[in-house]
């Protein structure tokens, strides 16, 4: 079941029209899928994303099918991870956490427990009375994703049980352990029915755990569909302009970049 | 460790209440404070029916309306320091306090001959001058800080700053050409003073204090959502811009109406709401009433000093927030890392 899907969608720079920031983007995504956007700095990225989320204006047709277009039953389907947090008030943890929880009205002993369970989740239950201000970036980042776990936690209460999950570079501050743990935390999310956009920097994260894979090079597509059709030799070299190799996961055959 | 502070601040509030209405010029005993107070006089001796007069008639009037302004001045700045995402801001930056300033100078200036400054209704044709010149300013500070794309917090304290300065020459250029008469009122008007209390004026801060500490902690989800930066409130359900507005026309109101009530009074709506979000957290369901609760107090405490201090003289208020307020927010500030301010 599709839940998102782009037709030539435009981004321009906000106030001045003649500088595209993405170029007729097209594509589709399914319910359980995980899309990964990759692109060198500057590709369009995190300007397709904030198109998607309704905080930019675009050209083109871009359709969320089956997510309200009421603001708070929106929340309880769609939850974001922007790129950076200005968060700078010595909130505990887990208040953070708990801050996911605003358009629910589950009841305080349901939250607390998704609250909990959130926590767990992303490795941060010893954290929780711990001041947020005083967090590391990796800790801080993980604290966040925990939010955004939280604010579409329950399939049952979201309407028409659809959700769809977008993130912003999760992964970046994250240690090499908890990129993994992350990964599979949204896989897991994915199969239960979320629909999940991330805008990724690890081409090797993307290959391994990404369903679909749409390649930006100056606001243009480059290659779109699944990783072993776009993370070749070629395409890698064009994006990022470096001499790799690909070789073959041992275990699952899936794409590795490594550089030379 | 965060909780029992609350209960606290509950039992300090009346117990200030009562400090204040006993401490003066002349000093009456907690005693006779409590039987004035809650009318049941023992033994009529010529000692109750004077400290009844000077309690009824003086000091009560004063006590309410410090501890109505001080919670307002405190819920306020609550407000603007979340709002703003920033614990260092204060109402006064988005231009109301000079607004009113400028406002209240300008009225001193052309209404001392004509109305003799009595006014309508006791409220004073200055404080009503200061109320339009603070909405005035806020209203204007929030037109240049909104496009189409929403209003700019950050330009926002910009304008502030901006129309801070335009308040300030005005009430400068009113300053150069005014008597010496109207410029003694300009500057006591300017340091902040509760002395003009009345019972038309606590009537005032009653129906505005009830409409803003009643309607704000409304908003106490809003301002925690905000916290996280706009589009992430925005991503909760929260409507920003409306709510933006809304918080933005209450604040002005309510520290509008202080201002026109009190004149300027330094540091209440920047500390109180600092030191308190150090001890019960940025939470604002909690914040808001316990800013409201804490300026209460500080002022009818600071207002209390005011009065005893050089008795029978009288300090203006704001000298004396200014003076403990300006040292403790020093203070604060070299010690924030210990409470993971940035």
């Amino acid at each position: 079941m599709t839940v998102l899907n782009l037709q030539n969608l435009s981004v321009m720079q906000p106030k001045n029209d003649a500088h595209c920031l993405v170029d007729s983007v097209s594509c589709e995504l399914s319910a359980g899928e995980i899309l990964g956007i990759i692109g060198p700095n500057g590709a369009g990225k995190s300007s397709l994303l904030k198109a998607l989320v309704g905080d930019w204006a675009y050209q083109g047709r871009l359709d969320i099918i089956g997510i309200s277009a009421d603001p708070v039953l929106r929340a309880r389907q769609m939850a974001v991870l922007p790129q950076f947090s200005l968060l700078n008030f010595p909130y505990r943890a887990e208040e953070v956490v708990s801050l996911g929880r605003i358009p629910h009205k589950s009841g305080s002993k349901r939250d607390a427990e998704i609250i909990d369970q959130a926590l767990k989740m992303m490795d941060i239950g010893f954290l929780k009375d711990r001041l947020y201000t005083q967090l590391s970036g990796g800790e801080k980042q993980r604290v966040q994703l925990a939010r955004v776990f939280a604010q579409i936690w329950d399939q049952n209460d979201a309407e028409n049980g659809l959700r769809l999950l977008i993130l912003d570079e999760p992964t970046t501050a994250l240690d090499l352990g908890h990129q993994q743990a992350l990964m599979s935390a949204i896989q897991a999310f994915a199969r239960k029915g979320v629909a999940v956009v991330m805008v990724l920097h690890d081409v090797n994260l993307a290959a391994r755990y990404v369903d679909k894979v749409l390649a930006l090079l100056c606001s243009q597509v480059v290659a779109y569909g699944s990783p072993e059709d776009v993370i070749t030799q070629d395409n890698i070299q064009r994006l990022y302009e470096v001499d790799i190799e690909i070789l073959k996961h041992p275990k699952d055959n899936t794409p590795i970049v490594v550089g030379i | 460790m965060r909780w029992p502070i609350i209960p606290l601040f509950i039992v300090l509030l009346p117990l200030s209440f009562l400090l204040a209405i006993s401490l003066g010029a002349t000093s009456i005993a907690f005693g006779d404070t409590l039987q004035t107070i809650f009318g049941i006089n023992l033994a009529d001796s010529e000692h109750n029916i004077r400290a009844d007069l000077v309690i009824t008639q003086i000091r009560l009037p004063r006590a309410i309306l410090a501890a109505l302004v001080g919670a307002l001045l405190g819920i306020c700045g609550a407000t603007t320091q979340g709002l703003f995402r920033n614990p260092l801001a204060d109402p006064s930056l988005i231009g109301v306090t000079a607004g009113a300033s400028a406002g209240a100078a300008i009225t001193i200036f052309f209404a001392s001959s004509v109305a003799g400054l009595q006014g309508i209704g006791g409220i004073g044709l200055v404080s009503l001058g200061a109320f339009v010149g603070g909405g005035l300013a806020v209203l204007l500070v929030y037109r240049l800080a909104t496009s189409n794309a929403g209003t700019s917090v950050a330009t926002m304290l910009l304008a502030g700053i901006a129309i801070t300065a335009i308040a300030g020459g005005l009430v400068s250029l009113v300053e150069f050409f005014a008597n010496n008469e109207m410029l003694r009122r300009i500057s006591l008007w300017r340091m902040g003073g509760l002395d003009g209390a009345s019972y038309n004026r606590v009537l005032i801060a009653v129906i505005c204090a009830i409409f803003i500490v009643g309607l704000l902690p409304r908003f106490s989800t809003a301002l925690n959502a905000l916290l996280l930066g706009e589009s992430e409130a925005r991503h909760l359900g929260i409507a920003v811009q409306k709510v933006k507005l809304q918080i933005i026309v209450l604040v002005a109101f309510g520290v509008a109406t202080s201002v026109a009530l009190a004149g300027t009074i330094a540091f209440v709506g920047l500390v109180v709401p600092h030191i308190m979000r150090l001890m019960c957290g940025p939470n604002h369901r909690i914040l808001l009433p316990m800013s409201a609760l804490g300026g209460a107090i500080l002022l009818l405490l600071s207002d209390t000093l005011a009065r005893t201090l050089f008795a029978p003289i009288e300090l203006p208020v704001g000298l004396i927030t200014a003076f403990l307020g300006a040292p403790f927010f020093i203070s604060l500030l070299r010690r924030r890392h210990d409470f993971g301010m940035q």
